[in-house]
C-alpha cells in the first residue's frame, strides 16, 4: 500500500474537523496503520466465505407493536435537544 | 476488615447474617472513592441515589432473608463502566461529546443490575468511545493503575478495573470490543469475563464495534464473575443478536467442581509472542502448570499467528467505529461533531476509508474473510480440547503515556484477545503473578457458551493459588 490517504477527503466524508497539524499526524499514522494490516493479503483467502456475524442467528424479527415501556414521550425525546421550536428538534438547513 | 474490600460472596453472606447493612457497606465504598479518587481518576460520576438504593435494599433485607432469592445481589454495591445508558443519570462514554447527555432510558445490563438490587455507586472512566487500551484517550483525564500511579490500568474499561483493584467498589461492569475487559483486569489484578458474543445485552450500550461489544463483569474472584454474569446474561428482545439459550452459569456448583480431572487445554504456541515479557511468560506456563496438577490435560496446539488478528480487529473495528459514530450530530442530545478527539478521527477516518469503494474487497472483506479463517480454526481443535488457555496480555501494565508510541496502540497491546473476540468466543482474565510488583494475568478460552466451563477452572485455580487475594499496598 503506497498509495497516499487523502485526509481532507475522508475528513470531508465523515464530517470530521481536522486541523493542520492533526492531518499530518493523521496520515502518519494511517500508513503505518495500512502497512500493518497489510500482511492479511498473505493468507490465502480465496476458498473461504466472509463472516459478518458470529451469533448464526437468522430473520429475528418482533411483533410489529408498540412497546409503551420504551417509547419516550414528546417531552423526554427533546429533554437532551439543545434547540427546540414548539416541540420539535431543530436541525441545520439543507437548502441555501 | 474494611467492608469495602468484601468480595461479593463475603458480603452476601455478611448481608444475610446482619452482620452489617447495605448502607455500611456503600458508605465504606464511597469513603473509599473520596479518599483516593484524586489520584486514580477512575469514577466520573457519582449516584446520588446510592445510599438511598442501600436503604431500599436493607428493608427488603430485614423484610425477609427470603429476599435474597428474589434479588441475587441484593445491596451489593458496583460500578458501571460509562458506556452503559443510566436513565436520569449523566452518560458520556468519557467522550466531550457526551459531555452533558443524560439518557431517557437504560441499558439491559444496567436494568438488570438494578432488578437484582445491586447498589450504583457511579460511572466509571473509559478510553474515550472505549477507543484504547490505556484509558488515556479518555476526555476527562486518564485513570491511574492503583499498583503503581505512573502505569496506566489498561482499557478500555480502565475506570471499572482500577476501581475492583483499590476496593473502591464490590464489584464493577466492563465492555469488550476485543481485550477491554479482560486486558484491564490483567493489568489492575483483578479478574474479568468476556461472555460469549450475544450472551448479555448489548441495549443501551454505546457502541463501538457491533459485531465484538460484549459485556462483561471485572470482580475480585472467578466466583464473583460467576454470579454478576448470571444476573446479566440472557436473551433480551431489545437485542436481536442475543441468543435464546438458556443461561447454564451456575456459581454454586463451581464449590463442588474442583477437581479438573479430564480437562483437556491447549496452549497455542503462536500465542507465547515474541513481545512477550521472558517474566510474564514463565508466570503463565508455571500458572498452567498448575491447571495441570489439578488435573487438566495439556496439549500443545497450533492456531493462526496473532499478529494476523491485529489486522482483522483493527479493519473490522475501525470500520464499524465510522458507522457508529455517524449518529453523533449533537441535535437530539450532546455536542456537535467538533467535539470528537483524536483518536476518534483516527478510528472513524480509516474505517470510512477500508469501506470506500475500490478498498471494501482489499479491507474489509479480506478482514472478514481471515476471520473466517480464524473461526474455523477454533472450531476445529475445540473438536478435542475443552479450552485453550495462555497469556492475555504481552506483559505487566505499561507506563502512562505508551499509546503515544503507536497509532494502533490499542490494536497492538490487544493482540491475545483479539482472535477470541473475533471468533465471539468467551475468555476469562484472572491474576496468576507479579513482574516488579506490577500483576500478570492467564487467559483462559472457551468455545460460544462455554463461559460455565471457563470459569470452573479459573474456580478451581483460583481455590489452589492466592494471587487473586493480593492488593495493591497504597490501598490496602
Amino acid at each position: 500500500m503506497s498509495k497516499k490517504v487523502d485526509v481532507n477527503h475522508l475528513a470531508k466524508l465523515s464530517q470530521m474537523t481536522v486541523t493542520s497539524q492533526q492531518a499530518k499526524k493523521l496520515s502518519t499514522g494511517f500508513s503505518e496503520t495500512l502497512k500493518t494490516i497489510s500482511l492479511l493479503q498473505k493468507l490465502d483467502t480465496s476458498k473461504v466465505s466472509s463472516t459478518f456475524q458470529v451469533t448464526g442467528l437468522k430473520n429475528i424479527f418482533r411483533q410489529d407493536k408498540i412497546n409503551q415501556a420504551r417509547t419516550l414521550s414528546q417531552k423526554q425525546a427533546l429533554s437532551n435537544a439543545k434547540k427546540k421550536y414548539k416541540g420539535y428538534f431543530v436541525i441545520p438547513a439543507i437548502f441555501k | 476488615m474494611n467492608l469495602n474490600k468484601l468480595t461479593i460472596k463475603q458480603a452476601l453472606e455478611g448481608l444475610k447474617a446482619k452482620r452489617f447493612s447495605s448502607e455500611e457497606l456503600t458508605r465504606a465504598c464511597l469513603k473509599q472513592i473520596n479518599k483516593t479518587n484524586k489520584q486514580l481518576n477512575s469514577f466520573l460520576t457519582l449516584n446520588p441515589k446510592a445510599i438511598d438504593e442501600a436503604k431500599t435494599a436493607d428493608k427488603r433485607i430485614a423484610a425477609s432473608i427470603k429476599s435474597f432469592k428474589k434479588y441475587p445481589l441484593l445491596g451489593i454495591p458496583y460500578a458501571l463502566k460509562d458506556n452503559f445508558l443510566t436513565n436520569g443519570l449523566r452518560t458520556t462514554a468519557s467522550a466531550k461529546v457526551l459531555d452533558n447527555y443524560i439518557p431517557q432510558y437504560s441499558a439491559t445490563v444496567y436494568a438488570r443490575l438494578k432488578q437484582s438490587a445491586a447498589v450504583l455507586l457511579g460511572k466509571t472512566n473509559m478510553d474515550a468511545w472505549a477507543h484504547g487500551s490505556s484509558t488515556e484517550t479518555s476526555d476527562y483525564g486518564t485513570t491511574r493503575n492503583p499498583w503503581n500511579l505512573n502505569h496506566t490500568p489498561g482499557g478500555s474499561s480502565g475506570g471499572s478495573a482500577a476501581a475492583v483493584a483499590a476496593d473502591q467498589s464490590i464489584f464493577a461492569i466492563g465492555s469488550e470490543t476485543a481485550g477491554s475487559v479482560r486486558g484491564p483486569a490483567c493489568w489492575c489484578g483483578v479478574t474479568g469475563l468476556k461472555p460469549t458474543y450475544g450472551r448479555v445485552s448489548r441495549y443501551g450500550v454505546i457502541a463501538m464495534a457491533s459485531s465484538t461489544d460484549s459485556p462483561g463483569p471485572i470482580t475480585k474472584t472467578v466466583y464473583d464473575a460467576a454470579l454478576v454474569t448470571q444476573v446479566i446474561a440472557g436473551h433480551d428482545p431489545f437485542d436481536a443478536t442475543t441468543s435464546q439459550k438458556p443461561v447454564d452459569i451456575k456459581p454454586q456448583a463451581l464449590s463442588s467442581q474442583t477437581n479438573l480431572k479430564g480437562i483437556k487445554i491447549g496452549l497455542p504456541q503462536e500465542y507465547l509472542v515474541k513481545e512477550m515479557d521472558p517474566k510474564a511468560k514463565k508466570l503463565v506456563l508455571q500458572a498452567i502448570d498448575k491447571l495441570q496438577q489439578l488435573g487438566c490435560q495439556l496439549e500443545k496446539i497450533s492456531l493462526l499467528d496473532p499478529h494476523y488478528s491485529i489486522g482483522v480487529y483493527t479493519i473490522i473495528q475501525r470500520s464499524e467505529v465510522s458507522s457508529n459514530l455517524a449518529r453523533y450530530d449533537g441535535i437530539r442530545y450532546g455536542n456537535s461533531r467538533s467535539h470528537f478527539n483524536y483518536e476518534a478521527k483516527n478510528r472513524v477516518m480509516l474505517g470510512t476509508y477500508t469501506l470506500s469503494t475500490g478498498y471494501y474487497d482489499q479491507y474489509y472483506n479480506k478482514a472478514q474473510k481471515v476471520r473466517t479463517l480464524i473461526i474455523n480454526q477454533f472450531n476445529q481443535v475445540f473438536k478435542n480440547l475443552d479450552l485453550i488457555v495462555g497469556p492475555i496480555m504481552p506483559g505487566p501494565a505499561l507506563k502512562v503515556g505508551a499509546s503515544q508510541a503507536s497509532p494502533m496502540f490499542g490494536e497492538l497491546v490487544d493482540m491475545l484477545a483479539e482472535p477470541s473476540s473475533i471468533a465471539g468466543l468467551t475468555g476469562l482474565s484472572l491474576p496468576c503473578g507479579f513482574v516488579n510488583h506490577l500483576p500478570v494475568g492467564l487467559q483462559i478460552t472457551g468455545p460460544q457458551f462455554a463461559e460455565q466451563k471457563v470459569l470452573q477452572i479459573g474456580h478451581a485455580y483460583q481455590q489452589a493459588t492466592d494471587w487473586h487475594t493480593k492488593k495493591p499496598p497504597a490501598y490496602d
